[in-house]
């Protein structure tokens, strides 16, 4: 058989972006320099970064890059930085024989299922973890600000930042963008597509720069004493990439009002296509409000809040006693339920963070809603599937999906009473190509199929190890994976961990994360046989 | 003034006709047998050529032409010509262009392609569909003095409550002048005993609301506005500009297209438009589609024979009103007669527009009333005009019989003509003119 794919080429530029990841690794090693720490575990996994990629690279010294090429290097960039990724930990846990004595041996992350699972929750900027004990008795600060830097990296695309700064691939670089970018294509700002790359990348940095200011604007300010520069930096760099990863165990819990407050619009800013704001920069700003997404968008976010709101303000959204398993006691329940039942900011505050933190993917929780009723907790399952809109940092389905999606079903329910009528979807004032919402409904229709056989699986493996789980919370989990959500219900919760499933499930969860990142087809495709043959 | 008409078709030959008696008319055309023909029936000199060379142009005096104008039915032809005549001479240049993308580009910048003035007919048409459809019960309507004076022409239902009555008696609104009956085929200048009949058709000139009212009083039924069921039959480039216009008013028409990839990119087009796919002659359809209830039906279809059988279906099913479009000028009499409430002929709309401009003595807007046996006229009055510094009563003596000014605007107010009105120079003056004595008109005002 001969392959019709030039693999090599693909491979080298792996290499590449893997030689480039050294750069961002320098982050930690100055943390770690600042809290006087080891920097053994950045420096061992920079020189191992660095020699993978410049073997790959070798490959192919010029490589040339067309569709196929570049749904493989696509695939291939996302897993490969997940490994890498999960050397620090590695190396935390475990020490180098003869030259480095482990930190944290105890650490969860010896496992190397579980390194790779915490490293590809980061990159997909899902925020699902496997960390025992989230604290710095048990994990460096660099460790830690290093699991934060994975979600920023990832938020924007590692591809598009490599199209931004790689001359070698402005000519295929619009195709590989295409394949990592959500939502369904990607819209050309600029005539070289490494400008708009740099734009796009440039708009996410000044985002990320202002909220870490703003963050800590609230300690100088004395208003949040919890939020330390530290902390500021930690969850600036996972807001914006929609990630959800909290240097915190009690992830936004943890912080006052005025801080949740502040996370609230950037997690929406974050949720949003990133074009917009390129336009409302370059002096359009009326685009921004008259985009249909970003209205369809703003309009499901404000309805999930407002009916939610009701909820936990007449006292209907919190169950009525702790649960046995123990994941919240029934003082927390009695104290959230005291604090918000009848208060007016309180439930605002509560359903609105929640709400734009599942519907953009992000993850971060103001409050654990395990304590939260069945209809509140099946709102958020709901609000699992939405997604950011395209263009955004957010995963899942994606907001302009289902607008597409509801508009021809409406368009369908006319063409019934209509036979004759021709009617093309239209995105704004803009009418959609058929094929393009052909595409839309096999995707989602792909995603809900994944959803349910990887809800299935997950089951059936809970079994096998006897683990106790409910339906809700294993759908959860599944649609959390897939969409790059992070946390789901039970002990996955916002303020629990994926640690009591099994290897195998987290491997599969690992790659669920992974395609889900993707939008499952380019790395569908590469399991077909016409991919790579003809 | 001589004026080089280059080609012969429908159009140019009917405005060659019109001009041949006050011009000096030189018709360039690329059929030898269309050039005897015309040397024969029309006071032209018809000479064989194309209109797009240089030698032609020259052969046809380019020189001493005051004015040139290219209405061929290819766009392209039509544009050449025009450069053409604009590099090697001063001549106003006319151009008669289908496509709207061209006339886009020239109101962008009036010097493109050395075009004086541009007339796209597919718009104009749909213009003057648009504005029938806008007065259901009018057979013709067209506006004046920047939209401020409406001319308008209605025939008088068997049941109208003014039918039966004289001028005086019927004339019961403000701002509005009688300007003629047409009886018969016949042109009858009304005065107050004059009695209106029923099957009369009459011409009246005023303000658009008086218009409107009018149009209210001699048809109840189809007062203005109710139109807004209306069933565009035909996704021709006119069927998109009236859907699109209809749009602009705030209609939400239906659009009928038989193929289907031009009726997708219609509906891309038109947002507020419900564009179908379908035969329209197909009875099945039209039935499941209630095209009966429709308030109007405008045949906008390629062929002028299925645009009647279209006309003619929706009738049958219960319509209230019918346009057709007409290519061939010649059957616009016969399908009114059949049935059709107006036939519009694109040809004749654009030669109305170009007519208008080749007119002495300034006349700003003109509309043909029965194809050419009156015109409505809108004249800006200077001080050598006989009606400047006068009353009506006394001016009017001095212009011939067949005269009626219908309306006044000055400083783009309305003002109603009465015997002791004065007009002032600077005013526009809109006036009613039998044909035989248009051109004294326009030379005393």
């Amino acid at each position: 058989m001969k392959l019709r794919v030039d693999y090599r080429a693909s491979l080298s530029l792996v290499g590449t972006v893997l030689k480039y990841l050294v750069a961002p690794l320098a982050f930690p090693v100055f943390v770690a320099l600042v809290y006087d720490e080891t920097v053994v575990p950045f420096l061992v996994t920079m020189v191992v970064t660095a020699g993978i990629g410049v073997g790959l690279e070798r490959l192919r010294p010029d490589p040339d890059i067309r569709a196929r090429e570049g749904f493989l290097m696509v695939g291939l960039t996302w897993f490969a930085v997940a490994v890498v990724g999960a050397i620090p930990y590695l190396i935390e846990a475990h020490g180098i024989p003869f030259v480095f004595a482990p930190l944290h041996p105890e650490s969860t992350l010896a496992n190397p299922a579980n390194a790779l699972f915490e490293s590809m929750s980061g990159f997909t900027t899902t925020g699902a973890t496997v960390l025992g004990d989230i604290s710095f008795d048990s994990h460096t600060r660099g460790i830690m600000m290093w699991r934060q830097l994975t979600q920023w990296l990832g938020g924007m695309g590692i591809v598009v930042l490599a199209v931004a700064i790689l001359p070698e691939l402005s000519v295929g670089g619009a195709q590989l963008m295409d394949a990592e970018a959500p939502g369904p294509g990607i819209e050309k700002l600029t005539p070289r597509i490494a400008e708009t790359a740099r734009a796009l990348w440039g708009a996410y940095l000044g985002f990320t720069v202002l909220e870490i200011l703003l963050l800590y604007s609230l300690n100088v300010f004395g208003v949040d004493p919890a939020m330390t520069a530290y902390n500021a930096v930690a969850h600036g760099l996972t807001t914006m990439p929609t990630g959800g990863f909290s240097p915190e165990a009690r992830s936004i819990e943890a912080f006052s009002a005025a801080a949740q407050w502040i996370i609230i619009p950037f997690m929406i800013v974050a949720g949003t296509n990133f074009a917009l704001f390129w336009h409302a920069l370059t002096g359009d700003t009326e685009r921004l409000f008259k985009d249909a997404e970003f209205r369809f968008y703003l309009g499901v976010m404000g309805s999930l809040t407002a009916v939610l709101a009701g909820l936990l303000f007449v006292g209907a959204g919190f169950v009525t006693q702790a649960p046995v398993d123990g994941t919240f006691d029934a003082a927390y329940l009695a104290e959230f339920t005291d604090r918000i039942v009848m208060q007016v900011e309180p439930s605002v505050r509560h359903a609105a963070f929640q709400v734009i933190s599942v519907v953009t993917t992000t993850g971060y929780a103001s409050m654990d809603f395990n304590a939260w009723s069945a209809p509140a907790q099946y709102l958020l399952l709901f609000a699992m599937f939405i997604g950011g809109s395209a263009g955004s940092t957010g995963g899942a389905i994606k907001i302009v999906r289902w607008y597409v999606i509801l508009k021809s079903i409406r368009r369908e329910l006319f063409t019934t009473a209509h036979p004759d009528a021709v009617r093309p979807v239209r995105l704004g004032g803009r009418a959609l190509d058929e094929r393009a919402i052909r595409g839309i409904y096999a995707f989602t229709l792909l995603y809900l199929v994944l959803f349910f056989v990887s809800s299935g699986l997950l089951f059936l493996d809970a079994v096998r190890v006897d683990l106790t789980i409910s339906v809700l919370e294993v759908m959860t989990v599944a649609a959390s994976t897939l969409g790059n959500v992070g946390p789901g219900f039970g002990t996955a919760g916002p303020m629990g961990s994926y640690l009591s499933f099994s290897n195998l499930s987290k491997v599969f969860m690992t790659f669920l994360m992974w395609i889900g990142r993707l939008e499952i087809l380019p790395v569908l495709v590469l399991l077909t046989p016409e991919y790579w043959r003809r | 003034m001589r004026v080089i008409i280059i080609g012969a078709g429908q159009v140019g030959s009917s405005i060659a006709a019109d001009l041949d008696d006050t011009h000096e008319v030189i018709v360039v055309e690329r059929d030898p047998s269309r050039v005897e023909e015309l040397n024969y029936s029309l006071d032209v000199l018809a000479i064989q050529g194309d209109g797009t060379a240089v030698s032609t142009l020259e052969e046809a005096g380019i020189d001493r032409a005051g004015m040139v104008i290219a209405s061929t039915d290819n766009d392209e032809t039509n544009i050449v010509a025009c450069s053409t005549a604009k590099a090697i001479s001063d001549a106003f240049t006319i151009a008669r262009i289908k496509n709207t993308e061209y006339l886009r580009t020239w109101e962008r910048s009036e010097k493109a392609f050395g075009i004086d003035f541009m007339v796209c007919t597919n718009l104009l048409t749909a213009e003057s569909i648009v504005r029938i459809v806008g007065l259901p019960a009018a057979l013709d309507v067209d506006p004046f003095a920047g939209g401020q004076v409406q001319m308008a022409e209605f025939e008088i239902p068997e049941d109208s409550p003014i039918s039966n009555q004289t001028v005086r008696e019927a004339d019961r609104f403000d701002s509005l002048t009688f300007a003629a009956i047409l009886r018969n085929g016949a042109i009858e200048i009304p005065r107050g005993e004059t009695v209106i009949r029923p099957g009369d058709r009459v011409v009246v000139i005023g303000s658009p609301k008086s218009v409107q009212e009018f149009a209210q009083t001699i048809a109840p039924d189809e007062s203005p506005g109710t139109a807004e069921e209306v069933v565009v039959v035909g996704g021709s480039e006119i069927g998109y500009h009236v859907a699109r216009l209809l749009e602009e008013r705030g209609f939400r028409p239906r659009l009928i297209e038989q193929n289907g990839d031009r009726a997708r990119k219609l509906a891309e087009e038109l947002p507020n438009t419900v564009v179908m796919e379908s035969d329209a002659t197909d009875m099945a359809f039209l039935e499941r589609e209630h095209i009966g209830d429709a308030d109007m039906v405008v045949a906008a279809l390629d062929s002028d024979e299925k645009n009647l059988l279209v006309t003619l279906l929706a009738q049958r099913l219960g319509t209230e009103r019918t346009v057709a479009v007409i290519d061939t000028t010649s059957y616009v009499e016969l399908f009114e007669t059949v049935g059709v409430d107006v036939a519009v002929s694109p040809r004749e709309v654009v030669a109305e527009e170009i007519t208008r401009f080749t007119r002495e003595g300034g006349a700003e807007n003109i509309a043909l009333i029965e194809t050419d046996k009156a015109e409505v006229l809108e004249i800006e009055i200077d001080d050598a005009s006989v009606l400047s510094g006068q009353p009506i009563r006394e001016a009017v003596g001095q212009l011939p019989d067949g005269v009626v000014i219908g309306a006044i605007t000055r400083n783009r107010e309305f003002i109603v003509p009465r015997g002791d009105t004065v007009i002032q120079a600077g005013d526009h003056v809109v006036v009613f003119a039998d044909a035989t004595v248009v051109d004294e008109v326009t030379a005393k005002l």
